[in-house]
């Protein structure tokens, strides 16, 4: 194998991870209460505008960016949940699906209203210099976001299985009338993951930021890629959402490498609509 | 009978709107209200009806639009001769989209329209054949009268207003048909509507191919309006918008919802296009975004569902998880 092929699949596993990151804040969400947020892409482009704006207006690095987004989204997650989430949750389909994409578009316009249309990008040399390694070479910034979101994910992936807390969401999950019977509350525990799965776009888009295209659009290719990874994965499974998010950004890579960088995108899309025909429960998902 | 006295006054309203106010600009707000509330009933259809919320309607819309337009533009023929092929295109496509993912929970649906749409979109802006970014044009100058190409809007609007008609008696023969009888059923109880036979997946598929037909036509006649179809205004996502939002702010599942929604949305988008300029096309989907919100969490059944009387409010029952 080329060393150029190589390079493209390292590059792909590392976007990979970010994919993952974000996709199983949306599985978590949707594991548990069965609904589908429509603005979960447009939560990651508000948490790259956040560390746009932490890095430039706020002169911060990464160190203060990242964190911040991930704490401004959280907090975010947390009242769309109390404001809109808890009553649509209950509502007909049409609400439910109305609501959340109605809020995507309000984050949508309100960034492009504000910022404008164009193609904002970091500062350089935020994070600067290229690592080479064996003949790799590889930009510190897409190293830092791989590696990082890789941790972060798996530690999401432990914390809602191996700790307390953890085993009272999948409580609320299996069943909120028997879990509320054993003293959890349900609303509580559905705030948390909210507030876990925002803050987990919030990180993405602060630790992407650094080498991606920032605009108010990007939201909608971003949530369809984390809708693609989650089907692909399983729903509810963030180990799942693992494995399809670095899947998914080797196949981008690849596709943009070999066919041209505009198909990649329809690569992904058509990829998911033969997934839907031919094999609906996912990679991993049971019948 | 009463039904019937307020039947007669909106079309009385519906025809004699472009002579009373008779000024071009008047003239042309009232052919876009039309248009947009044909769009808007034939999405629901699918989205009000069968209660499978098309987010990515505007893809079929954009089959119609370049079918016409390419007629025209590839092969010299009237727009008009585009029209059939567009609904074929619009129909093959509905089922590849629906077949698989009709027979699974919404959510799946709803992201597959999106998927398809930004496909499409992605597909033509990058195809020289179609025009790629610029899009493709219609006739300058109208050889005949079935260029269907006017300068005043007002033989749009009759134009429209017949489309609209037959698109409300479609969907009224449909919603008293056995087929209506299903959707009820269907979207009451997707799981007690299988279990006492009724076809759930091939009568949703077809509610959503009738749909797609209908809105390609109704891309069509917006191609064949403005003369012209480019990547954005044939499978921009925000036409999407535009449709699922008058819909569902009149009153997503009532026959006279759509219209409402359009007689509502397209004059306050022209007078805050008129008065904000370019700045406000941003603004005026903050607007939306926040109207869709509201609809979702306080009224979900739209604005005309104040006036009817429902003794129990619909719920979803059926779907359910993912398979």
């Amino acid at each position: 194998m080329s060393f150029v092929l190589v390079q493209v699949i390292v590059g792909g596993l590392l976007l990979g991870a970010v994919y993952a990151l974000f996709s199983s804040g949306l599985t978590l969400v949707w594991g548990m209460m069965n609904i589908v947020n429509f603005a979960h892409g447009d939560f990651v482009m508000l948490g790259m505008y956040v560390a746009y704006v932490v890095y430039t207006l706020m002169g911060g690095g990464p160190i203060l960016g990242a964190p911040l987004a991930t704490l401004v989204l959280a907090t975010v997650g947390v009242v769309v949940y109390f404001a809109l989430i808890r009553d649509i949750m209950k509502g007909p389909m049409l609400a439910q699906i109305l609501g959340t994409f109605g809020l995507a578009l309000l984050l949508r316009y309100s960034v492009f209203w504000w910022f404008g249309a164009n193609f904002l990008s970091m500062p350089p040399n935020i994070v600067g210099g290229t690592y080479a390694f064996a003949g790799l070479r590889i930009e510190a910034s897409r190293l830092l976001a791989g590696v990082v979101a890789l941790l972060v994910t798996l530690g999401l992936h432990l914390l809602l299985t191996r700790t307390s807390l953890g085993s009272k969401m999948l409580a609320v999950a299996e069943d909120q009338t028997a879990a509320q019977l054993m003293g959890i509350r349900p609303d509580t525990m559905q705030a948390i993951a909210w507030a876990i799965a925002a803050g987990a776009t919030g990180l993405a888009g602060a630790l992407i930021a650094n080498f991606f295209y920032i605009v108010p659009t990007v939201g909608e290719t971003l949530g369809i890629v984390a809708f693609v990874t989650v089907s692909l994965g399983g729903f509810g499974s963030v180990p799942g959402a693992l494995v399809a998010g670095l899947l998914i950004g080797v196949i981008e890579s690849l596709s943009g490498y070999l066919i041209g960088a505009i198909y990649k995108d329809i690569v992904v899309y058509v990829l998911f609509l033969l997934f839907l025909w031919f094999r609906p429960q996912g990679l991993m998902g049971k019948t | 009978m009463p039904r019937l006295i307020w039947l007669s006054v909106v079309a009385a309203i519906a025809i004699a709107y472009p002579l009373l106010l008779s000024s071009p600009f008047q003239q042309r707000l009232g052919a876009l209200v039309l248009l947009y509330a044909i769009a808007a009933s034939a999405w629901n259809i699918v989205g009000g009806y069968a209660g499978q919320v098309s987010v990515g309607h505007v893809v079929f819309f954009g089959c119609g639009a370049y079918a016409a337009m390419g007629s025209y533009a590839k092969f010299g023929l009237s727009p008009l001769f585009g029209i059939p092929g567009g609904i074929v295109l619009a129909v093959g496509l509905a089922a590849i989209i629906g077949v698989p993912t009709l027979r699974l929970s919404g959510h799946y649906f709803s992201m597959a329209t999106i998927a398809v749409a930004e496909t499409m979109r992605l597909i033509v802006t990058n195809t020289d054949w179609l025009g790629a970014a610029v899009g493709l044009s219609g006739p300058t100058v109208p050889r005949n009268i079935f260029d269907l190409s006017f300068l005043s809007a007002l033989p749009y609007y009759y134009l429209f207003l017949a489309i609209l008609a037959i698109t409300l008696l479609i969907t009224w023969w449909m919603t008293n048909s056995r087929m209506g009888f299903y959707l009820r059923a269907i979207k009451d109880s997707e799981r007690a509507a299988r279990s006492l036979g009724a076809p759930a997946s091939r009568t949703k598929l077809y509610a959503y191919m009738l749909s797609a037909a209908l809105t390609s036509v109704a891309g069509a006649l917006y191609a064949m309006m403005f003369g012209f179809v480019d990547p954005e205004s044939g499978f921009g996502i925000l036409i999407s918008v535009k449709i699922l939002i008058m819909a569902a702010l009149g009153g997503a599942g009532l026959l006279f919802g759509p219209l409402v929604g359009a007689a509502i949305l397209v004059p306050l988008e022209e007078i805050s296009n008129s008065w904000l300029g370019g700045k406000g096309a941003g603004l005026t989907f903050v607007l939306y975004g926040a109207i869709i919100v509201l609809i979702a969490r306080f009224q979900p059944g739209g604005l005309l569902s104040l006036f009817t009387r429902r003794s129990k409010p619909t719920k979803d029952t059926g779907a359910g998880h993912a398979p």
